[in-house]
Parts: structure tokens; C-alpha cells; sequence
């Protein structure tokens, strides 16, 4: 579905990614992993479009993304959640959701200005499916809660809902794990697990745990480098991985950060 | 079961409201002097001003310094249009709405990019440099001097001895009642959740495909067609557009009002409007109060104005409009003892499917 080919970004004399290829396909979950500024936050930028490379090609579908714009992704199925929260304090729980779904929305202009009905029953819409998709996180019960006067836990399953509320076929998630309890982390895997049925999904984390029990393939970077790509088992037994995390232990680091 | 869900409508629950208050205000300006018929007109082209800016800065996060340009580009097309070519009322202030939107559409377009500090600038800029341009064009615009405008004649039914102040008041307050319903209903429409996502952040509102810059150009394109309609009020009722109306203090009055009616909320316009309108009165003659020589009296009113501002910004952060609904949750709290009883944040709101935050909430209230 998603294909990255030698993708190379260099900000100012810093090589962010030098070359780096891979692919996705649905119903499966791509771990990427790497040490603190290995390039995984960037690999997502030139998906996004927020950040254009200077060479290389990302390619959906067969189709080449040559100058994508970020708000078009919604459009093309993408959908991503930022590293930390990135919610909207001042939108409640459920608004914050119901923006993730607005491609949806049909109601133009005139019809909001003016109250139409045909604008009414575009919101009650989109407020059903916005449930529907909390529905599935478990976080109904907060709806109209500022988002971020939440639990840091449940600010990130609200993220998620936000991102899957569109039914996106490539889910991008940036450190979903970070900053749970080791509890809410076995839920994140099992979700994400779940997510893969129907999508295709690209994990970037620090949790060894999650990322060896969750993805079905991972890339390591390391300076912007593909310095292994395989099956869990494969990358876990490869040398030059264990050498690139020296000093940041290959079990469960980040648990802090 | 259908009458239940007709009433939830926005639009519906937005018009009822609105109904109610400008009956009553119909109804009170034929107690109130010729005067106060003339301070309502003067009111409501601010809180139409005010509002708009509201959503602006409060809902999208852009700051203007330059509303008092987009009040006078409605102010002057007015001037021309009404006065010189005699169309209907009506008309002209739609028309006077229009030329503010497009002026708000070009500063938009060119404001795309700025953020913050730089945005203050470049509309500082505009209210600075607006204004000379009637200088530039004194043969159509007068220059120094500026244009009358004529009071708006009362429709023909009222009878000629109705009184002219009356009628511009009864114009003003329907202009204030439509331009908060349709901005009521924009701000609780996906529209207004829009402009507050792109707000708080912009990299996470681009992500869900909202475009960011379109999004911005469009809160200003909306502000600007307020003030352009609080412009044409103004000048209808001070009955002289010129240079020396429209100067960067309007721009700043505008700020002040928003800010301490309540950043974001429709309610807040309103108490804003009646702010800059009385306030600077109330210090006024409260200096004078003090029989001191006119120098020292008229900067003791200043002062004094600059005190309440202080004050109510110290006592009331989230503006009057935030007082007024800290007073209504407390009075609420004590009277109701329901659930969620204890008096802080957390109380709010966990009715969750209902009406949202601040903006749509507080917009219909007033
Ligand atoms: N917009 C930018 N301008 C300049 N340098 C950047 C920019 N974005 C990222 N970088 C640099 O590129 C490198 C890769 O950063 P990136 O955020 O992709 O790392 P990461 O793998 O996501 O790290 P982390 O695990 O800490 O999130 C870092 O050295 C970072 O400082
Ligand atoms: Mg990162």
C-alpha cells in the first residue's frame, strides 16, 4: 500500500534519512525503531508531506505522492497521531473526534451559516460515527470533557480514536505507548493488534516489549539509516541493532521519557 | 419526541432567542430618550464589531490591530452609497458588509503566513495606513473632512413624526440580532470547530485535512464583514464618516472590548459594546464629579478608565462574559446541590453529547 523508496532528508548539514526504502501492506503492522533521533519522527514528516525529501519517492497505492500536502491525506486514507498528544485543549473530547472525521461532513458554507437542516443532520451524523469510534477506545464516557484535562492515558487513546474516526487505510502512530502504565500498554498492543485487521499500520516506539509483540516486520534506523529490517526475531538477533542501542538498554527504555 | 428534537436545532434554539431579546428591545427603545436610541445604534455597531473580532482572535487565534480599517471600509461604503446613491437601507448594509469582506479577504490572503507578533504588525499597519487613503482620494472619499451620511429616513408607515434616532436604533439592534444568529450558528457548526482546532494546533487540524490557510482566511474574511457592518452603523448614526473616526484607538477600542467582554464569546460582544460605549462616559463624568480644572479632570477620566480595564481583567481573566458564567455555575452549585458538587473545574461539563465549550454555549445567552 505504502511504498518509500531511498528516501534521503538533510536539514541544513544534518542527513535526517539517507536512503531509506519500505513498504507496507494492509493487515499489517510495521515496527520502526531507532534511538533518540534516528530520523523515525522525520520518515513520517515526508509521508506527510510536512516535510518534502531530497530525493527519493513515496509511492500509495502505485501511486506516486509527489507533492502531497498534509491536509490531503485525510482525503487518500492516511491518518497519524503525533508524538506526545497533539489534541485540541480547547475542543471537548468528543469535538476533538468529530474534527478527525470532517472529510466526512457534507454541510457547506451557507448551510452552517444560515442553521440549514442539511447542516444539522451532517453534525448528528458525524457525532454518531464520532461515538462510534470512542465506542471502540472505551472513552464514550468522557465526551464532554476538555480533551486535555484528561489522564495522560486517556488523552492518548482520544488521539487514536481521533485518527481511526475517519477509517483510515494506513494508520501512522508516533510513540502511542509513551508515557503508559505498563497496564494501559498491554491494552495499546492488544488495540493495535486488533487495528491491523483492516489496515495497514505503521508503529514507531521505544517499548521493546510492544514493538517485538505487536509488528509483524521492523526497520531500525539509526542516523537516518536502515541498519536492519526483518521479521521481530531477526532484528532482535541482529548484531548491528544491539550495537546501535548501546548505552540505551534494548529492554523497555524510554520508560521515563 | 419531534418538538424535543426541533427545539435542540441550533438554528431554531438561535432564532428563539434572538426573537425574545429584540422584541424586548423594540419594545424598550420607545421608553428610552432620543439619546439612548442613539447610544443603542452606537452599541450595536461595536458589538457587531466586537463580535466578529471575537471569532477571530478568541475562536481562530489570529490577533487584528486593524479592525477599525475593516469598520471604515464599511463606514465609507455606506457613506457613498446610501447617502449619494439613495439605495435602500438594506442593501447598503449588506453591500457595506461585503466591501469589509473582501478587504478581509485580500489582508487574509496576505496575512496567510504571519503568526503572532507579525500578524499584530501588519494589521497595525493597515489601521495606520487605511485611513490616509481618504486623503489620497479626497475628491470621492473628502478627504480630512470625510462624507455625511444621512440618517436612514423611517419607513413610511411609522408616520413622519417618528423619530429618526428610534428608528436607526430598531435597524441597529435587528443588524446585531441576525449577525449573532448567523454567527452562532457558524461557531457551533463544524466551521467554528475548525477555526478553534487550528487554534490550539495547527500541525495536528492539518493532519485531519483541515487547510490550515484557507481555514485563517476565512475567520478573516468573517471578521472583516462584521466590522464592515458595525462600520456602516457607526456611520449612520454619527451621521459623518471621516479619517479622524477611524484611527488606530477604534482598532485598539475594538481589542479592549473583546478581550474584557470575553474572548470567543457572542454574549461577551455584547457586554463589550456597552463597555466602550459607557465606560469612557462613566469616567468622564465621574472626574468632572470632582469639579477639578479641565486638564486634571479629563486625565483623571482616562485613568479612571484604564483602572476599570485593569480591574476587570484582574477580577474576571475569561472576561465578563467567563464572570457571568462563574456567577451562574456558583449560583447554580448552591441552589441545586445536585451532583457533581464540588464548585471547581472538573463540575463542568460531563453531560457530554450536548452543546460544546464556551463559544457555542455562551453565544445564544444575550
Ligand atoms: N525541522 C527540522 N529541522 C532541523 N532538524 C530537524 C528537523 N526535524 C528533525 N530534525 C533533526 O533530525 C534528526 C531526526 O529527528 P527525528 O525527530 O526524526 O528523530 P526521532 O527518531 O523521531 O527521535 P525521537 O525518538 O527522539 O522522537 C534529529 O537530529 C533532529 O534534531
Ligand atoms: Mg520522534
Amino acid at each position: 500500500m505504502l511504498k518509500v523508496t531511498e528516501a534521503t532528508v538533510r536539514f541544513g548539514g544534518l542527513t535526517a534519512l539517507d536512503s531509506v526504502s519500505l513498504s507496507v501492506d494492509a493487515g499489517e503492522v510495521l515496527g520502526v525503531i531507532g534511538p533518540n533521533g534516528a530520523g523515525k519522527t522525520t520518515l513520517f514528516n515526508v509521508i506527510c508531506g510536512f516535510v518534502r525529501p531530497n530525493s527519493g519517492t513515496i509511492e500509495m497505492d502505485g501511486r506516486r505522492l509527489a507533492r502531497i500536502r498534509p491536509h490531503q491525506l485525510a482525503g487518500l486514507g492516511v491518518a497519524r497521531t503525533l508524538q506526545g498528544v497533539g489534541l485540541w485543549p480547547g475542543l471537548t473530547v468528543l469535538e476533538n473526534v468529530m474534527v478527525g472525521l470532517r472529510h466526512q461532513a457534507r454541510a457547506g458554507l451557507v448551510s452552517a451559516l444560515l442553521g440549514l437542516p442539511r447542516s444539522d443532520r451532517s453534525e448528528v451524523d458525524l457525532r454518531a460515527s464520532a461515538l462510534e469510534a470512542m465506542e471502540r477506545l472505551g472513552i464514550t464516557d468522557v465526551a464532554g470533557r476538555p480533551a486535555t484535562s484528561l489522564p495522560y492515558g486517556i488523552q492518548k487513546r482520544v488521539s487514536l480514536a481521533r485518527a481511526l474516526a475517519g477509517s483510515p487505510r494506513l494508520l501512522l502512530l508516533d510513540e502511542p505507548a509513551s508515557g503508559l502504565s505498563s497496564a494501559e500498554m498491554t491494552e495499546m498492543g492488544e488495540i493495535i493488534t486488533g487495528l491491523a485487521q483492516d489496515m495497514a499500520v505503521m508503529l514507531v516506539e521505544h517499548h521493546m516489549d510492544l514493538v517485538m509483540s505487536v509488528c509483524h516486520r521492523i526497520t531500525v534506523l539509526d542516523f537516518g539509516r536502515v541498519i536492519a529490517a526483518g521479521s521481530p526475531a531477526e532484528v532482535r538477533d541482529n548484531p548491528s541493532v544491539t550495537a546501535a542501542y548501546l548505552g540505551n538498554a534494548v529492554d523497555a527504555p524510554g520508560a521515563s521519557a | 419526541m419531534l418538538s424535543a428534537g426541533f427545539l435542540r436545532r441550533p438554528l431554531v434554539r438561535h432564532l428563539v432567542i434572538a426573537v425574545v431579546l429584540v422584541v424586548v428591545l423594540f419594545l424598550v427603545t420607545g421608553i428610552l430618550s432620543s439619546y439612548n436610541n442613539f447610544q443603542i445604534a452606537l452599541i450595536a455597531s461595536y458589538v457587531i464589531a466586537v463580535a466578529g473580532l471575537s471569532l477571530l482572535t478568541g475562536l481562530n487565534g489570529q490577533i487584528s490591530l486593524g479592525h477599525g480599517a475593516f469598520m471604515a471600509v464599511g463606514a465609507y461604503t455606506t457613506a457613498l452609497l446610501e447617502t449619494h446613491q439613495h439605495w435602500p437601507l438594506a442593501l447598503v448594509l449588506a453591500l457595506s458588509a461585503v466591501t469589509a469582506a473582501a478587504a478581509g479577504l485580500v489582508t487574509g490572503l496576505g496575512a496567510a503566513r504571519l503568526r503572532g507578533p507579525y500578524l499584530a504588525g501588519a494589521t497595525l499597519a493597515l489601521a495606520v495606513g487605511l485611513p490616509e487613503l481618504t486623503i489620497k482620494f479626497t475628491s470621492t472619499l473628502g478627504g480630512e473632512s470625510g462624507l455625511p451620511v444621512n440618517p436612514p429616513p423611517p419607513v413610511s408607515f411609522l408616520g413622519a413624526s417618528f423619530d429618526p434616532n428610534r428608528y436607526l436604533a430598531w435597524v441597529s439592534i435587528l443588524c446585531v440580532a441576525v449577525t449573532l444568529v448567523l454567527l452562532a450558528n457558524l461557531v457551533t457548526s463544524r466551521f467554528g470547530r475548525d477555526f478553534r482546532a487550528v487554534r490550539d494546533d495547527e500541525i495536528a487540524a492539518s493532519l485531519s485535512g483541515i487547510r490550515v490557510a484557507g481555514n485563517q482566511v476565512l475567520a478573516f474574511v468573517v471578521s472583516a464583514a462584521c466590522a464592515g457592518l458595525g462600520g456602516a452603523i457607526y456611520a449612520l448614526a454619527t451621521g459623518i464618516v471621516n479619517p479622524a473616526g477611524f484611527t488606530l484607538v477604534l482598532s485598539i477600542a475594538i481589542l479592549t472590548g473583546t478581550v474584557i467582554g470575553g474572548l470567543g464569546t457572542l454574549a461577551g460582544a455584547v457586554w463589550g459594546g456597552i463597555l466602550l460605549v459607557y465606560l469612557p462616559r462613566w469616567s468622564e463624568s465621574l472626574s468632572n464629579g470632582f469639579k477639578l480644572n479641565k486638564v486634571v479632570s479629563s486625565n483623571l477620566s482616562l485613568g479612571l478608565y484604564g483602572v476599570v480595564l485593569i480591574v476587570v481583567i484582574l477580577a474576571f481573566p475569561a472576561g465578563l462574559q467567563g464572570g457571568v458564567r462563574q456567577a451562574g455555575r456558583a449560583l447554580r452549585s448552591r441552589f441545586m446541590s445536585g451532583p457533581g458538587s464540588s464548585g471547581s473545574t472538573g463540575a463542568a461539563a460531563p453531560a457530554g453529547v450536548s452543546t460544546p465549550v464556551a463559544s457555542g454555549g455562551g453565544g445564544e445567552t444575550s
